[in-house]
């Protein structure tokens, strides 16, 4: 007898989560990374993905009933946000399809110093304020007007809601008010079509992997203020006031995560690892500035019942000692170009290992290649459970028969007896 | 104090560089001297990092100090003194990917090991590429490329240079994000690279070869 979508949503929940706890599943479970993979697929362009909204529900409804994985790479985080609130609120932290990019071509970050290294004082000062009145403003262009709003923390003093209402008087601040409001209908359109499709992904049997996101403190000062040369400068020029940064992005990004967890009753909270990889800073620096606010982080995250998947970028071999200081059977690492035997070896009794399937070989390779290669991640990093089979990387492109043979393949070959 | 300056540019001690740099002119002596001490220094820091002592912050702090130090310097040159290059290197990220950390490093590594680098920029057309080595005779191409898209572009842009008739006088290198020996085998470059290390040699290999 066929199983019932809820049996099935049942049942590949289980098969994660025992593979999370280092139990061993009924098999290695696969649910590839999808990325812009849902657009290609379909046959649908990455512009018509960010705005199309119907379109991209269709195309990641046909890719996950096409192709089955246990969980779904969600797809809101895909595309970071649809085309026409990025164009409404002018985002300039990012290019996108249509938009500084081809309509083929998927999301770019810019690189930018968005804060400078003078303003480190003014954010360790009063962040929400720093956010606001400068930050803010810098990379959303419809948020211009709000670099002349008085300093956030007067208006506690006296009749402080004066300073608010002369500031809104000004006629620059009501467009920006209204164009927020526009965004804001925009917005509401977006979040019911995806909730709309989660709810009938759920309903097909289908769990998402994760709906909650938190960064790294050090990748939040690196990645979004400082910009990897600024941040880079500072481990030297100023570590003191990086550190003291790091350290006040922490409970930032904590809340963040437990936050959207709690809300969306999904456990599993995505934490991309940028700046802290092999190359991009010494083993000293990574035991100075990445790891111990990361670990906190992870900490944090466990604490609340959370399980923090790790999206470890570029490769971290060197590390995988310091990083396997975390409670047992809580966390998945989901590698790059890190040696995954080695992390095997290294975190296998301590820590869920993903990935390991070389996005080249799902994009120039045969299905044997795939196969083969599906094989020895199995037969090795499988080895008594606690082992998700995925690509390295985002899935943007691939070979149908690739992707074929990857999820067939594990299916079946990855039955632990 | 020519070691001094040497060994605090190459330990990364930024103040202290600058303090001999300064008191080195106002003795008077020759800037081109105190370039020459700087470019030593840089070998230093070329080396540490390929011997995984030093990593992309320091480059990135050293080529840092190294533009603080050509500052002061470079207005008190009589005449660009010329620098014997070893070869030109036109380099670029191919279209659709606006990734620069690597090549940047890239074109800093090559840049102080003694190659013209003539750095594109991002989202680089393939025919853009074709222009500039027919305008500067290059005989190294750097490709690079962060995302799984670039695996189409560094092929067209392969293409391109083979359509121009330019393939057998150029060398070819890929690296970035996704790439790997897989992908220089489906795109038609000549050697993959890991790192700015491996882009250095196989620079010198092919330099040496012509």
């Amino acid at each position: 007898m066929a199983k019932t979508p809820e049996e099935l949503f049942r049942e590949r929940t289980k098969r994660v989560e025992d593979a999370v706890q280092l139990k061993v599943p009924d098999r290695v479970p696969v649910g590839p990374l999808f990325s812009y993979f849902y657009a290609t697929y379909a046959g649908i362009t990455p512009q018509e993905a960010h705005y199309d909204y119907a379109k991209w529900t269709a195309a990641v409804k046909k890719t996950v009933i096409d192709f089955e994985p246990d969980m779904v790479n969600n797809p809101r985080m895909v595309l970071l946000a649809p085309g026409p609130m990025l164009d409404m609120v002018d985002f300039k932290q990012i290019k996108w399809p249509g938009h500084g990019i081809s309509p083929n071509h998927t999301f770019q970050f810019v690189e930018g110093e968005y804060m400078k290294a003078e303003e480190y004082d003014a954010f360790l000062e009063d962040p929400s304020d720093y956010v606001i009145r400068t930050y803010l403003p810098r990379i959303y262009g419809i948020l211009e007007p709000f670099k002349k709003l008085p300093p956030i923390r007067i208006m506690m003093i006296g009749y402080g809601v004066s300073h608010l209402i002369a500031a809104l008087a000004k006629p620059e601040m009501a467009s920006a008010i209204e164009a927020l409001m526009k965004a804001a209908a925009e917005a509401q359109r977006w979040r019911s079509t995806m909730s709309s499709l989660e709810k009938e992904l759920a309903a097909l049997g289908f769990p998402l992997w994760a709906e909650a996101i938190a960064l790294v403190p050090f990748d939040v000062i690196g990645d979004y203020l400082r910009g990897t040369r600024g941040v880079m400068l500072d481990m030297y020029r100023r570590p003191d006031k990086l550190l003291k940064a790091i350290e006040k992005v922490l409970p930032m990004v904590l809340q963040s995560g437990v936050f959207s967890a709690k809300v969306t009753g999904n456990p599993r909270v995505f934490i991309p690892l940028h700046k802290g990889a092999e190359g991009f800073m010494s083993l000293e620096q990574f035991k100075t500035f990445f790891w111990p606010t990361l670990r906190r982080l992870i900490i944090g995250l466990i604490d609340e019942g959370l399980t923090p998947w790790l999206f470890v970028e570029a490769d971290y071999t060197s590390r995988l000692e310091i990083m396997r200081d975390i409670p047992k059977g809580k966390a998945i690492y989901h590698f790059e170009r890190t040696d995954i035997f080695r992390a095997k070896e290294v975190l296998g009794d301590v820590i869920c290992i993903r990935g390991g399937l070389p996005n080249s070989l799902l994009c120039t390779g045969t299905p044997q290649d795939v196969r083969d290669y599906c094989r020895k991640l199995i037969d090795v990093i499988g080895k008594g459970g606690g082992y998700i089979m995925d690509a390295t990387a985002l899935i943007d492109d691939a070979k149908l028969e690739n992707m074929k043979a990857m999820m067939d393949f594990t299916k079946e070959y990855g039955v632990y007896g | 104090m020519a070691g001094d300056l040497v060994k605090a540019i190459a330990d990364l001690h930024e103040e202290e560089a600058l303090r001999i740099v300064e008191a080195r002119l106002a003795a008077g002596e020759a800037p081109t001297k105190i370039l020459a001490d700087s470019r030593s220094a840089m070998e230093v820091v070329g080396k540490r990092f390929e011997n995984k002592e030093y990593f992309i912050p320091d480059l990135i702090y050293s080529g840092e100090i190294l533009r603080e130090i050509s500052e002061v310097v470079k207005p008190k040159l009589k005449q660009a003194d010329e620098i014997k290059r070893l070869g030109k290197v036109v380099i670029g990220t191919v279209a659709g990917d606006i990734h620069d950390i690597g090549k940047n490093i890239v074109t800093f590594m090559l840049d102080i090991n003694g190659f013209e680098v003539y750095d594109l920029g991002v989202d680089i057309p393939p025919e853009k590429f074709v222009e500039k080595i027919q305008e500067t005779k290059a005989e190294i191409v750097g490709l690079s490329g962060f995302l799984t898209l670039a695996y189409e572009s560094m092929k067209e842009t392969i293409g391109a240079i083979r359509e121009a008739g330019l393939r057998d006088k150029v060398k070819l290198m890929i690296g970035g994000g996704q790439i790997n020996d897989e992908i220089r085998k489906y795109t038609g470059a000549d050697a993959y690279g890991p790192d700015a290390v491996s882009a250095v040699s196989l620079a010198k290999q092919w330099a040496g070869g012509k």
